[in-house]
């Protein structure tokens, strides 16, 4: 049984998890071009390696970031949206 | 429940078609007295500093595809290069379904042309594939299911595909050993039964094609990597491996499972979400099921391959990754569901099981055709339904190739269409997954 620890609720086993893809960070609507829109809502980076990307507790409805190693299948660090915008703002 | 078709007839279901695949030449080797052994591809050499072609992947498609250059356009300086050995990919881990029952228009002509192709590979080789007509059945359990059924078969015989819905009387005479009771759990409702579903040995499909290939002309280099696509101008001009650079004419990336890693070397984003999908097989049985069986509703499809084992499969992990390891959520998922159709498998011992990395598309179609990149050529986005069309891929992707226009057949799946909002929404395209 694979866990995962939820920043809101601690370790859950995965099931209790939906997968919400990559995290992109969504580009301005008011100046954003069609082909630029169309990139942002369906293409990916698809890394084979280190990714960030959403989660959500589904019996909370918690949404949330996880690092993950997509060729190992290991889960680095989950960490909330507020906790990420933080470390970036840190790291200048 | 019985249902009928537009005239208000019972329908009676097609039988599959007797494919008598190249008896003479088997024959005349059966009776041969020194069983002569032939060298079916090209010894390994030392890479030429240039190829016209250089195709990224010795899978069935990359191998089809050099075989259409050689055979039809003349183009035999190509170079297939995989970084592992010849169909180790997921031409090894496909679970061998042939079929055509799509729902749109666009999925249907195409994969209408790769089961025909196919129905003639052994005799085009000489080269035995074991293509076997057995039909294929997907199950309604529900009302919503039976209305898309009727849809799939009135586009499917509008087109010139064997589709047409069953009632489950029809279903008991199909499939003698499938579960059809009221009391089920999920009672069967009905089917689309597809008289044209087939399978065949998955191996011998690339081997035939590389076979061809190398008879004519082309080099297979396995255990050959490509480390990076090197462009210049906006157009590609050649591959790094570690057995050195190679220049390229052009270059094809047909590597399943790993599309969006090698078209990055190119520069090239996709739309792709690359899942591992699990199947298992259980020990050898005497022959019990003709047809394939799915089921999109319990999320599982089976059949019994020609050794006996019963081939089950359809589990799409949850998450994407690039890795092929086992879960047991996704066993006890497969064996509670084929156990919901064939309650006789309960004592079966699971003989193998393995995964392999489908790269989803948003819209289920696949990517092929021109890419931002000049002479650099997509055949991508395969997920699950990679192996039906890997003869009418060679096909269409050594045309796209040669005149550097792609033929109709493949148009509407330009990785363009994502730039115009013009998806091929193919809700047929997996029979069990999703």
């Amino acid at each position: 049984m694979k866990l995962l620890n939820c920043p809101l609720n601690g370790p859950r086993n995965i099931t209790e998890f939906s997968y919400g893809g990559e995290y992109h960070p969504q580009p301005d609507d008011q100046t954003t071009d069609a082909n630029a829109w169309a990139e942002y809502v369906f293409f990916h980076h698809n890394k084979a390696g280190l990714v960030l990307e959403w989660w959500c507790h589904t019996p909370s409805s918690f949404w949330f970031l996880a690092e993950r190693n997509t060729l190992t299948d290991e889960v680095i660090n989950t960490l909330t949206l507020a906790e990420f915008k933080l470390r970036e703002a840190s790291r200048g | 429940m019985m249902l009928r078709g537009r005239d208000g007839c019972k329908l009676i279901a097609e039988k599959p078609k007797n494919y008598n695949a190249m008896p003479f030449g088997l024959l005349k080797y059966g009776l041969s007295k020194e069983y002569p052994a032939h060298q079916h591809f090209t010894p390994k050499t030392d890479l030429k500093p240039h190829y016209d072609v250089v195709i990224i992947g010795a899978g069935g498609h990359g191998t089809a595809i050099a075989y259409h250059l050689a055979k039809h356009h003349g183009i035999r300086n190509v170079a297939v290069l995989d970084k592992g050995y010849l169909g180790g990919g997921n031409t090894a881990r496909n679970t061998a379904v042939i079929r055509s029952n799509y729902l749109t228009e666009e999925g249907v002509n195409f994969y209408r042309e790769s089961v025909k192709l196919y129905q003639n590979l052994s005799n085009e080789f000489g080269y035995n594939i074991m293509f076997e007509n057995r039909g294929q059945l997907t199950l309604a359990h529900s009302d919503a299911a039976i209305r898309s059924f009727r849809w799939r078969a009135e586009v499917n015989q509008h087109l010139g595909v064997r589709s047409e819905l069953v009632d489950p009387q029809m279903i008991r005479e199909l499939v003698p050993n499938l579960r059809v009771q009221d009391d089920a759990r999920f009672p069967i409702l009905g089917g689309l039964w597809h008289a044209d579903g087939a399978t065949a040995r998955h191996d011998a499909v690339a081997w035939g094609y590389a076979k061809g290939a190398c008879e004519r002309g082309v080099e297979l280099h396995q255990c050959t990597e490509v480390t990076d696509v090197r462009i210049s101008n906006g157009r590609v001009v050649g591959v790094e491996t570690p057995r050195g650079y190679v220049e390229a004419g052009c270059v094809v990336q047909a590597v399943a499972g790993m599309s969006s890693v090698v078209a990055e070397m190119a520069g090239i984003k996709l739309p792709i979400h690359s899942y591992p999908l699990q199947a298992m097989v259980t020990q050898p049985y005497k022959p019990l099921l003709e047809p394939h069986v799915s089921s999109p509703h319990v999320h599982v499809y089976v059949h019994q391959t020609s050794r006996g084992e019963f081939v089950i499969g359809g589990g799409s992990d949850p998450y994407a990754l690039y890795n092929t390891r086992a879960t047991l959520e996704q066993k006890e998922s497969l064996a509670s569901a084929v156990l919901e159709l064939f309650p006789f498998l309960a004592q079966a011992k699971m003989l193998r099981q393995w995964a392999g990395v489908t790269d989803m598309t948003p819209d289920y179609s696949p990517i092929m055709g021109l890419s931002p990149v000049d002479n650099y050529y997509l055949d991508a986005g395969w997920g699950t339904w990679g192996f039906k069309a890997t003869p009418i891929c060679g096909q269409t992707m050594a045309e796209l190739v040669a005149t550097g226009r792609a033929p109709e057949l493949i148009t509407p799946f330009a990785l363009d269409r994502f730039y115009d909002f013009r998806q091929v929404n193919e809700a047929g395209a997996t029979a069990a997954s999703h």
